[in-house]
C-alpha cells in the first residue's frame, strides 16, 4: 500500500483497514480432523457407536463452541472490553482444551491389526524411566482409573527434566497446564467407554492398550526433544 | 455403624421412558453401591467419625474435622452416598401426583418470579456445569433459595468446598452415567426430560439418614 505522498485522512484510513485486517488474520477458525479409520476399526476395543458419537458429536461439539468463543473473545479484544475477555477464558479453556485432547487421542489410537508394540528411542525410554512397559501400564491404568468425574489420563515428557511423566489432568485441561508434551492420552470421560463398558473403567482401561499407536507416540516425542 | 445402598422407593422401570430401566438399575446398584463400599472403608479406618452421620460427614468435608488421610474420599464418597440418596427421593413415576408442593411453589415464585424462571436458572446450572458434576436448589442460611451446581461430587453441604452453600431441596445429577445410555450427547435432552419424573410433591426436606 502506497504511503508516500497519501494525505493524513488516507494514511489513517489505511493504518486503520490494516488494523482491522491484523485482528481477523489473528482469528483461525478450527475445524473437526477426519480419523485416521473408520469408526468401526477400532472393535472391539472400542465400539463402532461410541467413536461415531465421540467424534461427530462430543468432538465437533468443543470445535464449534471454540469458535464461537475465540470469535467473542477478539471481538472483546478489538473493543478492550477485558471483563469478557476473563469472562471468556474458562470457555477458552475447555473448549480449545476438549479441541487439542481429542485430536491427539485419535491420533494416539490405531486398528487393532495393525498394533505394533513400542521399540526403539521410545521403548528406551520407557524402560528407563519405568522399568518395563508392564510396569508403566501398571501405574498408569490404575491412576487414569482414579480420576475424580470427568478427565484424562497422559504420558507426557517433561522438557526440564527429560524424563518421561505419567499424570492426569481434570475436565478438559490439556496436559501443558502441567508443564508437560503429551505423548498419549487416553480419554476417561464416561462418554468415552460408558456404551459398552458402562461403569467398568479399569476394563477400557485394560483393553485400550490393544490400539495405542505406539508409532505417534514415539513420533510425538521425536519431536518434543 | 456401616453406611448402606438404600432401597429405591420405585422399580428400576418407574421413571420410563424419561430415565431409562437400564441406567436406573446400573446406577443404582453400581455407581451408587460403589460410593457406599468407598465410604464404609474410609471411615472404618477412623470409626469415631461414624457419630457424626452422612449430613454431618458432608458439613465437615474439607475441615480438619476429617483426617487428611481421608478428607479426599469422604468428599467425594460421602458426597456421592449422600447426592444419590438425594436423588433418588426427589424423583417419582411420571404419572404419579408430581411438582412442587404448594409451599416449595409459592418459595420458589417468590425467589425466582415463577417457577418457570427457575426451571430455567435450574437448566442452565445443570447445562452448563462442565465435566460432572449436579444442579442444585439449595435453601441458603439466611432462609433464601438459590440455584447452584457443583462439581463431581461435591455438594452444597460441604460449606468449606463450594461457592454456594446451602441444604439441598432438589439435585439433578449430570454426570455422563446418568443419561449416556439413553441421551448420549444429549444432556439437554436428559434434563428437559427429568421435569416429567421431578420434583416429587413430598420431597422437600432434606435428606438424613
Amino acid at each position: 500500500m502506497a504511503l508516500r505522498g497519501a494525505s493524513t485522512g488516507q494514511l489513517a484510513r489505511s493504518l486503520r483497514a490494516a488494523w482491522g485486517q491484523q485482528q481477523s488474520r489473528a482469528l483461525v477458525t478450527q475445524s473437526l480432523p477426519d480419523l485416521p479409520y473408520d469408526y468401526s476399526e477400532l472393535e472391539p476395543v472400542i465400539c463402532a457407536e461410541i467413536m461415531e458419537l465421540h467424534h461427530k458429536k462430543h468432538h465437533q461439539t468443543y470445535v464449534t463452541a471454540l469458535n464461537a468463543t475465540a470469535e467473542k473473545f477478539a471481538e472483546a479484544d478489538y473493543k478492550g472490553d477485558i471483563a469478557t475477555m476473563i469472562a471468556l477464558q474458562s470457555a477458552l479453556k475447555f473448549n480449545r482444551g476438549g479441541h487439542v485432547n481429542h485430536s491427539i487421542f485419535w491420533t494416539n489410537l490405531v486398528p487393532p491389526k495393525d498394533f505394533e508394540p513400542p521399540s526403539g528411542e521410545l521403548l528406551k525410554a520407557i524402560e528407563s524411566n519405568f522399568g518395563s512397559l508392564d510396569n508403566m501400564i501398571s501405574i498408569f491404568s490404575p491412576k487414569t482409573a482414579a480420576v475424580q468425574g470427568s478427565g484424562w489420563g497422559w504420558l507426557g515428557y517433561s522438557k526440564d527434566s527429560g524424563k518421561l511423566v505419567l499424570e492426569t489432568t481434570a475436565n478438559q485441561d490439556p496436559l501443558s497446564t502441567k508443564g508437560l508434551v503429551p505423548l498419549l492420552g487416553v480419554d476417561v470421560w464416561e462418554h468415552a467407554y460408558y456404551l459398552q463398558y458402562k461403569n467398568v473403567r479399569p476394563e477400557y482401561l485394560k483393553n485400550i492398550w490393544k490400539i495405542v499407536n505406539w508409532k505417534n507416540v514415539a513420533e510425538r516425542l521425536e519431536a518434543a526433544k | 455403624m456401616a453406611f448402606t445402598l438404600p432401597p429405591l422407593p420405585y422399580d428400576y422401570t418407574t421413571l420410563e421412558p424419561h430415565i431409562d430401566a437400564r441406567t436406573m438399575e446400573i446406577h443404582h446398584t453400581k455407581h451408587h453401591q460403589t460410593y457406599v463400599t468407598n465410604l464404609n472403608a474410609a471411615i472404618s479406618k477412623f470409626p469415631e467419625l461414624n457419630g457424626l452421620g452422612l449430613v454431618g460427614l458432608n458439613k465437615a468435608a474439607g475441615t480438619e474435622k476429617i483426617p487428611k488421610d481421608i478428607a479426599t474420599a469422604i468428599r467425594n464418597h460421602g458426597g456421592g452416598h449422600y447426592n444419590h440418596s438425594l436423588f433418588w427421593k426427589v424423583m417419582t413415576g411420571p404419572t404419579d401426583s408430581n411438582g412442587p408442593s404448594a409451599d416449595l411453589k409459592a418459595a420458589i415464585d417468590s425467589a425466582f418470579g415463577s417457577f418457570e424462571a427457575f426451571k430455567e436458572k435450574f437448566n442452565a446450572a445443570a447445562t452448563t456445569r462442565f465435566g460432572s458434576g449436579w444442579a442444585w436448589l439449595v435453601v441458603q442460611e439466611d432462609g433464601k433459595l438459590a440455584v447452584t451446581s457443583t462439581a463431581n461430587q461435591d455438594n452444597p453441604l460441604q460449606m468449606a468446598i463450594v461457592d454456594t452453600p446451602g441444604i439441598p431441596i432438589l439435585g439433578l445429577d449430570v454426570w455422563e452415567h446418568a443419561y449416556y445410555l439413553k441421551y448420549q450427547a444429549s444432556r439437554p435432552g436428559y434434563i428437559s426430560a427429568w421435569w416429567n419424573v421431578a420434583p416429587k410433591r413430598e420431597a422437600t426436606d432434606p435428606v438424613v439418614t
